[in-house]
């Protein structure tokens, strides 16, 4: 399965990693190496067969809906990288 | 044995209890062997003395006021992937170098309240994605046993740690493999339980339908008193399960007469060294001396167990690690003018290739126009491994196959070819598609380089694997057998 520096562009922008063109051109040959291994999961009769989407023995997880403290706010801020008062500092959301 | 830290965990324990031996001079005695061995192993990514010399001197407290339990004054490390409050705990990535959680995972807490003494996180594999823990962003850890050698991965740390005499016990994490296989590189014991059985709260999420964590130890015993201490429900992990904990040191017999134990054909491949395949032939063989009755079987779906894997963690992956985007936590890069640069940048910057190529697979897997092809189609394949497994546990009481289809292989030998160092855990990932209970257990050397025996059980099946593996252990003498460092 070859995928082009078209498509391997598109997926690292989905998942937002920046990219060099040398970096774009490695990974572009090995994802493709790697697709390939995936070709031999068409041979497995799959007609009927649920999907395992997770583990659980049990269903919804549900608990009481009565409130409790949150994480303290200094403790969640204190790994802020870029932090004004009390907020998250972050670049322009909105742009011109 | 000689020294102090060369003690099994049970054997410190009683020595512990009976006041024959004081947590502090444990605690030293690690440190000392730390100080001694860790530039050579590197298996700490953070060390933690004066806590460590804390918490033996409060442990020391509790033990002469006879309020203690079986792990107080044990010194551990724990991966650095599982949350230590006020404690840097970075992955061994980039992304989370300066990130100081300010909670205990579960696990941290469990141990902590027993009054373990904690010396330090352990080197991994970055965002545990690898197989020999040269993925860590910072430094590879080393073999004991060779120290040319990889220890196996993603717990290369926590594995090599154990099996050097730096601590007397840690705490790991599998998803593919990555208890079991360093475990069977560094001759220890390492287990990965039942999908559910211990919280992952607090667990830094790669895959979480795979994520299990689980105890390194020296021996089998060791296994059976650290599982007791972090197994159970947390009703703040939606996927643990609320059943109670049996006694697991209960399965510690040394008998397992009329075990009834299958070979699986397909994990005796051409994949498999000779060297390892030798060992387990012999390994069997002392199983079926202890009164286990053995018979071959087949699951043809083994076959397509690693690539199946590698759908599903990376697709599952690349959600969870959608989370590092430079805003709350974490590396940042700050130098651009827009938001979405400065997303890219950081994730650019902050993650790791192995990191990132699992990524893109993942974000490729689920994205329009390929979900069916690849993710839903490997969710089916998943399906079918686990049925296989349950039908092979109406036949066995539990799967015997090696742990790794090699020795522990050179630093840089197998990171040319991404395939390459994936094909290290075609024997591990079935057991974390299917949810099921594994162990692996040191059953031979090759060359110096220590051989694991994998067993595999049904869910909630720990007390099956314990009693045949102590049963093996005692039978043996890998268990004694310390690498020459």
């Amino acid at each position: 399965m070859e995928l082009s520096r078209e498509e391997v562009q598109h997926i690292a922008t989905l998942c937002r990693i920046g990219m060099t063109d040398e970096e774009l051109g490695r990974l572009r040959a090995q994802l493709s190496h790697i697709l390939e291994q995936f070709e031999v999961l068409r041979q497995v009769d799959t007609e009927g067969v649920p999907p395992t989407g997770h583990l659980m023995l049990q269903e919804s997880v549900l608990r009481e809906d009565s409130p409790a403290p949150s994480a303290p706010q200094e403790g969640v801020l204190s790994n802020a990288p870029s932090r004004e008062g009390e907020l998250f500092r972050v670049k322009a959301v909105l742009e011109e | 044995m000689s020294e102090l830290w060369e003690l099994p965990l049970h054997e410190a324990a009683h020595l512990l209890g009976g006041r024959q031996l004081s947590a502090e001079e444990l605690t030293r005695a690690c440190l000392e062997r730390i100080q001694q061995v860790e530039s050579q192993v590197r298996a700490f990514v953070t060390q933690t003395q004066e806590l460590a010399s804390q918490q033996a001197r409060r442990a020391d407290q509790r033990l002469a006021r006879g309020e203690a339990t079986f792990l107080t004054g044990t010194p551990m490390q724990l991966k650095d992937n599982l949350c230590t409050q006020g404690i840097r705990t970075t992955c061994s990535s980039r992304m989370l170098e300066p990130f100081v959680p300010i909670y205990d995972a579960t696990v941290t807490e469990r141990l902590s309240q027993q009054g373990a003494v904690l010396l330090g996180k352990g080197n991994m594999d970055e965002f545990a994605m690898g197989s020999s823990t040269e993925n860590s962003a910072f430094f590879p850890t080393h073999n004991p046993w060779a120290l040319e050698r990889v220890p196996g991965g993603s717990s290369g740390g926590p594995a090599a740690a154990v099996a050097s005499g730096e601590a007397i016990y840690a705490l790991g994490s599998d998803t593919g493999g990555s208890i079991r296989q360093p475990a069977a590189l560094c001759g220890i014991v390492g287990l990965k339980p039942t999908y559910g059985l211990v919280s992952r709260y607090g667990l830094v999420a790669f895959a979480s339908s795979l994520d299990q964590i689980g105890p390194m130890t020296r021996d089998v015993t060791d296994c059976a008193l650290v599982l007791q201490a972090i197994a159970g429900h947390d009703p703040r992990d939606s996927t643990s399960i609320p059943r109670p904990v049996p006694d697991y040191r209960r399965a510690l017999t040394g008998d397992i007469r009329g075990l009834r134990l299958g070979i699986p054909q397909e994990y005796y491949g051409q994949g498999i060294e000779e060297g390892v395949k030798e060992s387990l032939t012999q390994a069997i063989k002392v199983l079926e001396g202890l009164g286990a009755v053995v018979e071959e079987c087949s699951l043809p779906s083994t076959h397509y167990a690693l690539a199946c894997y590698y759908i599903i963690a990376p697709s599952e992956c690349s959600a969870n690690l959608a989370r590092y985007d430079g805003v709350k936590y974490g590396f940042s890069f700050q130098d651009t003018l827009s938001m979405w640069e400065a997303m890219e940048k950081t994730r650019q910057h902050g993650f790791g290739p192995e990191v990132k190529r699992r990524i893109l697979l993942g974000t490729y897997a689920l994205s329009a126009g390929y979900y069916d092809a690849y993710y839903l189609k490997a969710q089916k394949v998943r399906t079918l491994i686990r049925q296989e497994f349950e039908e092979a546990f109406q036949r066995f009481d539990a799967l015997v196959t090696p742990t790794s289809p090699t020795v522990a292989f050179r630093l840089g030998e197998k990171t040319e070819d991404p395939v390459q160092m994936y094909l290290s855990d075609i024997c591990t990932i079935p057991a974390n598609m299917a949810g099921i209970p594994a162990i692996s257990i040191p059953c031979g050397t090759v060359e110096g380089l220590p051989v694991g025996m994998q067993l595999m059980a049904k869910p909630l099946g720990e007390e099956t694997l314990l009693r045949l593996a102590y049963a093996y252990e005692q039978a043996t003498p890998w268990h004694t057998q310390r690498p020459p460092l």
